[in-house]
């Protein structure tokens, strides 16, 4: 015998005990003859070769892997079935220097975890994911796969599988293999002792990419399952070289195009958090004059008059004056047909139902607006028309009416859409409950288009000079 | 400090800041969309993340991740949205996982249509996932509220390493209101038990499985612990004027608003009528209720739903008092007027 001393040992990233597990902390628990147990081990010295140890996130699928945190020890995440693609996304966007495994089964990847492997896949997420496929669901005693191939009888296939009631099993390879994003997808298999040795080579491939950041890297490995296959376990391996690596899933590298991953720049800026959120806050006044009447508004229209950003704007303004407000855009049934309405209500005391069912104001924009809101105005209650698109006078008598043209106001000054303002302005300076200078201070701070600001406090000007014209105010 | 004129929805996403929120996945749904797109606008400014994800299943799956990598993680949906999320609510319960969900009720059931219900009640306060799991919800009824319980949730949720859910409504999210944003920002620290992915935390593990009857039943022992103790600890709760009441409405969000309107209408006219809204709606104020059926008060608890507040609020009062429901489906709200009309016949009946 020659002075060579072979000591058995496992890699450093495997756990020498299993401490996890309860009986027999030195085996496994695959099957004899399990493809998981190669793959692992295969898994855990390139893990060592790389030295990535601590670094390493793996993730444990639900299935015959479940319990892959026996063994590994780095840092360990158990997930849902199929939803492991998903799971690594989370962990990629808050570590970003951690290698993050997701190992995965037929079952778990192919079927219920399809949307999950496709998306993550077509991100180009920095992660690796290790696609066991044996071609049955293993764990739950060895049913039908996505990936099963045609004729093959499981349990819930005991004629075997049908391509016209089953489909054909699925070659998830080529599938992925159509997104632009993957950096590196490949089939290996652990048929033979040179096949595992390939697969070791496309495992260190596949988490050297992700070491340096070329982006998703993806292994398919066809793997044994004697226990389900009912075959030994050399049998087995043996069935994968003349079955499954022929034209079902043919052994190859798909898809080898380092990407270069962007930093990921975002966490590095972090702007002080209160100043972000206070930039443009309102300064309210303290009001301590007498008591103001509390206005509940309801301001109705067309889609495109603004009815929303007019609520807004009296809402603004009220705020500045120092009034509890709230605006509740129309938000039911009558929103159809393209009318549009907003709730407004302005009080000194704190606001209850910020549903205004029965107006004190009531600023109708459109022939709609009158019909549907004028019974619902309270005795006393004011109505502010746009007369250029109403054409009738209210029916009620016991209300005050305004009649503006508001669009016609609008119209000639060259910004129709504005004739929102134009009822904005009239209501503040007929009732007196808002400032017109307040309602032109906020005019800035609530309109969108800061572009059409000069046009709007011109529009403000000129109702005012309608209303001084026909004595309104 | 600062006031501004917000949604409710987009206050969601500034008490999220606030609260030391990184990362927020999203799945448009209306009527929670509004959150995201804002979380979209305000997480990258403010240095943090957002990712639009491919179903309400990914999103759940991608907290579980963040958050086992000891991010602070949120996300807001609606009904069928949550509905999803309901196996990964339930791994992160059993995983022992802090997330914070908001749901803006919408109706239901099936795809329903985008306007307020409170039908949610049942699948998110009881858990709508498998398993024996509890949520932490809170029940904002303003903007106000939506930003400061979204703000604090964060670190409830990593006190008790539980999902704490706000449990909001369409007209909550829609409604404009002043929102101060105050308080001190929180960040979260560094948690002994997350997976880092480096040296320190290397034996850590986020699991939820445990193949041994005795080790389940041990770690479902310590959830119900954790439960019993956040019961305790977290109960929040509004009395408006229900000392001298002979009435009292119980509702949480817009319905609360609505009976505080009501509310001031009946005092006006002589009425004995009072408000008790709880805030948390798990833990529910099982002891008010029950005093409240002590002293004979008739309870009214109005909600968007056909009683699931109700059935709860009837378990605890114990017919020990009258507990009447008044409900409504599919968009619709009670009125004010509805309200005080019923509760003058209600009155007017009991002393005819
Ligand atoms: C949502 C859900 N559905 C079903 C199951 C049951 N289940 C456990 S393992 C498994 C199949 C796993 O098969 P595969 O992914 O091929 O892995 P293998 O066991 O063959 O390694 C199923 C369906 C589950 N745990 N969760
Ligand atoms: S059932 Fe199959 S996949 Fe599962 S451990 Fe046994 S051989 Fe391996």
């Amino acid at each position: 015998m020659p002075d060579v001393q072979i000591q058995y040992s496992k890699s450093a990233s495997m756990y020498q005990l299993f401490f996890r597990k309860e009986n027999d902390q030195k085996t496994t628990h695959y099957c004899p003859g399990c493809g998981h147990g190669t793959a692992q081990k295969l898994i855990a010295s390139v893990i060592d070769e790389l030295a990535i140890q601590d670094r390493t996130v793996f993730l444990s699928p639900v299935g015959c892997s479940v319990f892959s945190y026996y063994y590994f020890d780095t840092g360990n995440i158990q997930c849902s079935h199929g939803r492991a693609p998903a799971v690594a996304t989370g962990i990629r966007r808050t570590l970003s220097d951690a290698i993050i495994i997701a190992y995965q089964g037929d079952g778990d990847l192919a079927g219920i975890g399809m949307t999950e492997i496709v998306h993550a896949a077509n991100r180009g997420e920095n992660i690796t994911v290790f696609f066991i496929n044996n071609a049955i669901y293993g764990m739950t005693g060895g049913q039908m796969a996505p990936t099963t191939p045609i004729g093959v009888k499981t349990l819930t296939t005991p004629e075997g599988r049908s391509k016209s009631r089953d489909g054909n099993p699925i070659g998830m390879c080529e599938l992925l293999a159509s997104l632009q994003a993957p950096a590196y997808i490949e089939r290996c298999s652990l048929s033979t002792p040179k096949q595992v040795l390939r697969t070791r080579l496309a495992i260190k491939k596949a988490l050297d990419y992700q070491v340096r950041k070329k982006g998703f890297s993806f292994v398919e490995i066809l793997s044994p399952c004697p226990t389900n296959w009912r075959m030994s376990p050399l049998d087995a391996r043996a069935w994968i070289a003349g079955e499954l690596e022929g034209d079902i899933f043919p052994l190859k590298c798909f898809r080898d195009v380092p990407q270069e991953i962007q930093p990921d720049s975002l966490s590095v800026i972090r702007p002080d958090i209160v100043t972000l959120l206070t930039k443009d806050s309102i300064l309210k006044t303290s009001y301590d004059g007498p008591p103001r009447a509390p206005k509940y508004i309801k301001i109705a229209g067309f889609g495109g008059q603004g009815v929303l950003s007019a609520g807004e704007l009296v809402a603004f303004s009220a705020l500045e004056e120092g009034f509890n407000v709230s605006w509740l855009p129309s938000y039911g049934p009558e929103m159809r047909g393209g009318s549009a309405n907003a709730s407004v209500i302005c009080s000194d005391e704190p606001i209850g139902s910020p549903v205004v069912d029965c107006p004190n104001v009531l600023i109708a924009m459109n022939n709609p607006s009158l019909e549907l809101f004028e019974n619902s105005v309270t005795n006393n209650g004011i109505i502010v028309l746009n007369s250029s698109l109403v054409e009738r006078k209210p029916r009620r008598t016991d209300v005050k009416t305004y009649a503006i043209p508001a669009t016609d106001i609008a119209k000639k000054a060259g910004l129709v859409s504005a004739a929102n303002v134009v009822m904005i302005t009239a209501l503040a300076a007929i009732t007196g409950f808002l400032h017109v200078s307040t309602v032109k201070h906020s005019i800035g701070n609530v309109l969108r288009k800061k572009l059409y600001t000069d046009k709007n406090l011109e529009i403000v000007e000129n109702t005012l000079s309608y209303l001084r014209e026909k004595e309104m105010m | 400090m600062g006031i501004r004129l917000m949604k409710g929805n987009d206050a969601v996403v500034f008490g999220a800041l606030m609260g030391g929120c990184t990362h927020f996945f999203g799945y448009p749904i209306t009527p929670a969309s509004e959150i995201a797109q804002q979380a979209a606008y305000w997480f990258p400014l403010a240095g943090r993340h957002f990712l639009q994800a491919e179903s309400e299943v990914s999103v759940i799956n991608m907290l579980y991740g963040a958050s086992s990598a000891g991010a602070r993680v949120m996300t807001a949906s609606s009904g069928p949205g949550i509905a999803l999320m309901g196996e990964g609510l339930s791994y992160m319960a059993g995983a022992c996982l802090p997330a914070v969900v908001v749901d803006m009720q919408r109706s239901g059931p099936g795809l329903g249509n985008i306007w307020p219900e409170q039908s949610d009640y049942n699948m998110v306060v009881k858990g709508g996932g498998h398993g024996d799991y509890r949520t932490i919800v809170l029940a904002p009824y303003s903007a106000q509220e939506m930003f400061e319980m979204t703000m604090k949730s964060f670190e409830i949720a990593d006190r008790y390493r539980m999902t704490v859910f706000i449990l909001s409504d369409a007209y909550i999210g829609q409604m404009m209101e002043q929102v101060s944003i105050e308080g001190i920002p929180s960040e979260s620290g560094k948690k002994d038990w997350a997976v880092y992915a480096d040296a320190q935390s290397r034996s850590n593990l986020i699991t939820s499985i445990y193949m041994n009857i005795e080790k389940q039943s041990e770690h479902n022992r310590k959830l119900q612990k954790t439960y019993e103790k956040a019961s305790r600890e977290l109960l929040e709760f509004e009395h408006v004027a229900t000392e001298d009441a002979q009435v009292v409405f119980v509702a949480y969000g817009i319905c609360a608003r609505i009976c505080l309107s009501a509310v001031r209408s009946l005092r006006r006219l002589g009425l004995k009528v009072g408000l008790f809204r709880p805030k948390t709606l798990w833990p529910l104020p099982e002891q008010e209720i029950k005093q409240f059926a002590a002293a004979k008060k008739t309870l009214v608890v109005v909600e968007l739903s056909s009683g699931m507040l109700a059935s709860d609020i009837s378990l605890y009062a114990n017919g020990a008092t009258e507990v009447l429901h008044i409900g409504s489906f599919g968009g619709a709200t009670p009125t004010v007027t509805s309200l005080v009309d019923r509760i003058i016949e209600h009155i007017g009946d009991r002393h005819a």
